[in-house]
């Protein structure tokens, strides 16, 4: 099992694949960071969080993209799969690996709160507590990227279908507010990873998101191994 | 050492395997033979894990695939149709994390050396598999397979695009191979499985045709004996020439001509040799013999040959 994730490390560095993505991760929030605090000439943070969750949709997909589908592109998923690795490691694996990437990338991002504290006073519970939710959203937007590389063989269907498979889900969120009828709303805030991103930008610690985000994340990466249980059948 | 029973697996409607059952003993290189689409892709997938088949069991050292797969799967080494090689990394960064995938327990640094030597890619150790050549690829791919020193070795076509010197040294690497492990490797080029393997499993259909050693099976082409022979003279005499000769079972013209010599497909009847008589027959005729080859023999003669003995043998 670390020999996929090493592997996988180490090819998201030896390939553009990694670069591009914290290249445009960083461009990205940066600017939404420079838009929504210095210019906005606030140290409050949740909108930048908010802005930034948004991102994600078109970001997550390009460091999961390759995951799977390059493997079967190149037919080195014959090697993982016949080799004595059990599905959920080689799942987890390549999620650790690209769980990785991201929690470098978003460490360095960090930097941007530098300017904040030096001109301004922001809350440093409030940016932990939006930071842990970020990365909470993010491990279930990299368990959802993993699971659409699994079905496809191509990098950019896989990226295109993730980038569909999370505007879904976050805009399922955004149309809550919109909806008429109790009982739709309260199933759609129910399902929506947007929605449930309220209280860490409060800088409230909430252990029922968490879990809920946890148990997404799972779900996703179960899915994933499914899909291959299920390819050996086919 | 493997054990396969009454493996079904179909695609849709259509059954790619239906009933394959063989067993391989240790330290045996057995060939599979079959046109393409025949089944042998298939086989080597459900016997590596990488498939389930619909129904039938597969064993592999007394382990079944199914219930401990990880245990099993320790004991193939497997090089599929395509080599499968990561393009982004140098083959010795490539073996070694092949080592660590499979979890070896040998010691890394002589065991992967040795295996680079083996194959004769230890020259190109610190080149990024994107820029070998086919050839070098399909090394690196039976490197791959080697690592850990499996004690089955799997190849399917591992002699697919290589040049013929290429193909010469991969033979002597799989007979050597053969000398301490059990190797199966699946081929449509029947001289490969004779210049190779000790057994044949002759595939079609997702049936087998024949298991036979792979002797028996030189037999069975050797008794058919054709010749391509290239014949000066008007061709309706030779015709009538040659088929009155004793021991002659057909001539027929191929329609390809050398000079003013006609092509001829001769056959002789089984046991009788007719190439003397040939001969002076057509010195005593003045039709010169120019060109004399024994005709190749091709897959579908052999499945001929043998699926008729197989007949009378039963009968």
């Amino acid at each position: 099992m670390f020999a996929i994730f090493k592997r996988d490390i180490k090819s998201y560095f030896k390939t553009p694949a990694g670069y591009i993505f914290m290249g445009i991760f960083l461009c990205a929030s940066g600017f939404l960071c420079s838009l929504s605090t210095l210019q906005a000439q606030t140290c409050d943070v949740s909108s930048y969080f908010q802005l930034l969750m948004f991102a994600y949709v078109i970001i997550i997909p390009l460091l999961t993209m390759k995951s799977f589908a390059e493997e079967k592109r190149q037919g080195t998923e014959q090697l993982l799969l016949t080799s004595p690795v059990s599905l959920w490691s080689m799942v987890l694996a390549k999620f650790a690996a690209a769980f990785t990437m991201f929690l470098i990338t978003i460490a360095m991002s960090c930097l941007f709160f530098i300017p904040l504290g030096i001109y301004g006073e922001p809350n440093p519970g409030k940016i932990l507590g939006c930071l842990i939710g970020m990365i909470l959203i993010a491990s279930c937007f990299i368990a959802v990227g993993l699971f659409v590389s699994s079905l496809t063989g191509n990098q950019f269907v896989a990226a295109m279908g993730t980038v569909g498979l999370l505007a879904f889900l976050v805009v399922l969120g955004v149309l809550d507010s919109y909806m008429n009828s109790r009982i739709i709303s309260a199933v759609i805030g129910w399902v929506s990873i947007y929605s449930r991103f309220a209280n860490f930008t409060y800088g409230i610690f909430d252990l029922s998101a968490v879990l809920y985000y946890v148990s997404v994340c799972v779900v996703f990466l179960f899915f994933t191994v499914r899909i291959y249980e299920k390819r050996r059948y086919a | 050492m493997i054990k396969i029973e009454n493996l079904v697996k179909s695609y849709g409607r259509k059954y790619a395997l239906d009933g394959i059952s063989f067993h391989v003993g240790k330290g045996e290189i057995v060939g599979f033979l079959g046109p393409n689409g025949a089944g042998k892709t298939t086989t080597m997938n459900i016997i590596t894990g990488y498939l389930s088949s619909d129904s039938g069991t597969v064993e592999i050292g007394g382990l079944d695939i199914l219930d401990s797969p990880d245990k099993a799967k320790k004991l193939i080494g497997y090089l599929p149709e395509i080599p499968p090689l990561y393009p982004d990394m140098t083959v010795s960064e490539y073996l070694n994390f092949v080592y660590e995938l499979k979890g070896c327990d040998l010691p890394r640094g002589p065991h992967l050396e040795e295996i680079m030597k083996v194959t004769k890619t230890w020259d190109v150790k610190d080149r990024l598999i994107a820029n070998l050549s086919k050839g070098y690829r399909q090394r690196v791919g039976i490197a791959q397979a080697l690592v850990g020193d499996p004690r089955i070795i799997i190849l399917d076509e591992p002699t697919v695009g290589l040049d013929p010197k290429q193909i010469i040294e991969i033979r002597s690497l799989i007979r050597r191979l053969g000398r301490n492990h059990t190797v199966i490797l699946s081929t449509h080029i029947l001289s490969e499985v004779q210049a190779v393997c000790d057994r044949v499993i002759i595939i079609e259909n997702g049936k087998i045709l024949a298991d036979e050693k792979t002797d028996d099976i030189s037999t069975a082409v050797n008794q058919n004996r054709r010749y391509s022979v290239k014949i000066c003279g008007p061709s309706r005499d030779v015709l009538s020439a040659v088929g009155g000769l004793d021991g002659v079972e057909s001539v027929q013209l191929t329609g390809e001509r050398d000079l003013d010599a006609h092509v001829y497909v001769i056959e002789s009847r089984t046991g009788i040799d007719i190439r003397k008589q040939l001969f002076r027959l057509c010195a005593s005729r003045d039709f010169p013999i120019i060109g004399f080859e024994a005709a190749g023999v091709s897959l579908e003669d052999v499945f001929i040959r043998l699926t008729e003995e197989n007949k009378k043998r039963r009968a």
